[in-house]
């Protein structure tokens, strides 16, 4: 139940993005399909995942002054493989996601979870809360780029869905994101009062 | 009127908050009120100059010639984080008064992404030293432009009847794409 509990809570509870606001810049930069967006949140479960399992296994042994600097090369060591290995094998995705591979080194929600949850949990709990949060992302980011894609340019993961000559460019544009970002708040926002 | 054009591209048509989507979580969390956007602005301003001078300088003279590439996320961040601190240090002892101004925005900034992305990008972009000082000068004061009339807006918000469910960042969010939209006007301004 304990186990369950660390991994659902990620999910909408504690959306990373959409409640806790943290993590916005790709998010926003990258969701202007929904290929991107599903590549970036590949990429953050990676470094997310690898750096809690990593930050939970010396948790024990880290001096409590100096961990927020181990925790930085802990990141920055995953999110280097993972942008060298997304320019070996996935030359036009890491070209479309350009600067923000290596920014996930300071996307908040990565620190945040080494920071608040794997530095105070064993190890199977803290994989399971980088599952959970990296599908929260996922979900996030997947329905934002769905939503932007098929508005601005009429297809869902490159499949025609309609005409692109009547699509609302402005959707794949950078204002497009900010627009669909602050209506799936709000309709989260109206959905979780009625739950309640 | 080449570093003029990589001055105004960085500062308005490629704005870094509101086209570039970098460094967001303060554009959100730091813009309720004026005065602490200004702070942060200022902060930026000062420790993006001064950091992306050094990265700048420790890719071009050390990583590069040692082909040691593959170490500049790792380095990048941890030059940044200590160099905050040591600014926070020097301008605590020698301008005490624009330490307080910035107060509690100089620690905050290790975690604004602008300050690696100009970092990164300044590197991407091959620029030479003066380029890319200019570059993130240009940068730095986009951010600060975004920012503080971002603040000011949603200072004025705070009176208007808004749908209650559209309260708070949902709203803020809608404003920002207004914003964006505006900028995205600057596209192809000097054939840039």
């Amino acid at each position: 139940m304990n186990f369950w509990k660390d991994f659902n809570q990620g999910l909408i509870k504690e959306n990373p993005v959409l409640r806790l606001m943290i993590g916005l810049c790709p998010v926003l930069a990258v969701s202007n399909n929904a290929t991107n967006a599903l590549a970036m949140s590949v990429a953050v479960a990676f470094v997310l995942i690898g750096s809690n399992f990593v930050v939970a296994l010396i948790r024990k042994i880290v001096p409590d002054e100096i961990r927020i600097p181990i925790f930085i090369i802990i990141i920055s060591t995953f999110v280097t493989i993972s942008d060298y290995v997304m320019q070996a094998y996935f030359q036009d995705l890491h070209h479309a996601l350009g600067v923000f591979v290596p920014l996930i080194v300071v996307n908040c929600i990565i620190l945040g979870r080494a920071e608040a949850f794997a530095y105070k949990n064993p190890v199977l709990n803290s994989v399971l809360d980088g599952v959970g949060m990296s599908i929260g992302f996922a979900l996030a980011l997947g329905s934002i780029g769905m939503i932007r894609e098929l508005l601005g340019a009429g297809s869902v993961f490159g499949f025609q869905i309609f005409n692109p000559a009547v699509a609302a460019t402005i959707m794949i544009l950078p204002p497009g994101a900010f627009i669909t970002i602050g209506f799936l708040m709000a309709a989260l926002n109206k959905w979780e009062n009625k739950v309640q | 009127m080449e570093l003029f054009g990589i001055f105004f591209a960085a500062f308005l048509i490629n704005n870094i908050l509101l086209i570039r989507f970098i460094a967001l979580c303060s554009f959100f969390g730091v813009s309720t009120k004026l005065d602490t956007s200004v702070g942060m602005s200022s902060a930026v301003i000062f420790v993006m100059t001064i950091s992306s001078a050094v990265s700048w300088i420790i890719y071009h003279f050390i990583l590069a010639p040692f082909h040691l590439e593959f170490l500049r996320t790792a380095t990048f961040i941890l030059v940044i984080a200590g160099l905050v601190q040591l600014e926070e240090l020097y301008l605590k002892k020698i301008i005490p008064h624009l330490y307080r101004a910035m107060g509690i925005y100089l620690p905050l900034i290790t975690t604004n992404c602008a300050i690696l992305a100009v970092a990164f990008l300044a590197i991407d972009y091959r620029y030479s030293f003066l380029q890319a000082m200019v570059y993130s000068l240009g940068v730095s004061f986009g951010y600060s432009l975004a920012i503080v009339l971002f603040a000011y807006i949603r200072e004025r918000m705070a009176l208007a009847p808004i749908p209650k469910w559209f309260q708070g960042y949902p709203i803020a969010f809608i404003t920002a794409a207004l914003m964006s939209l505006a900028f995205l006007g600057f596209t192809g301004m000097f054939g840039l």
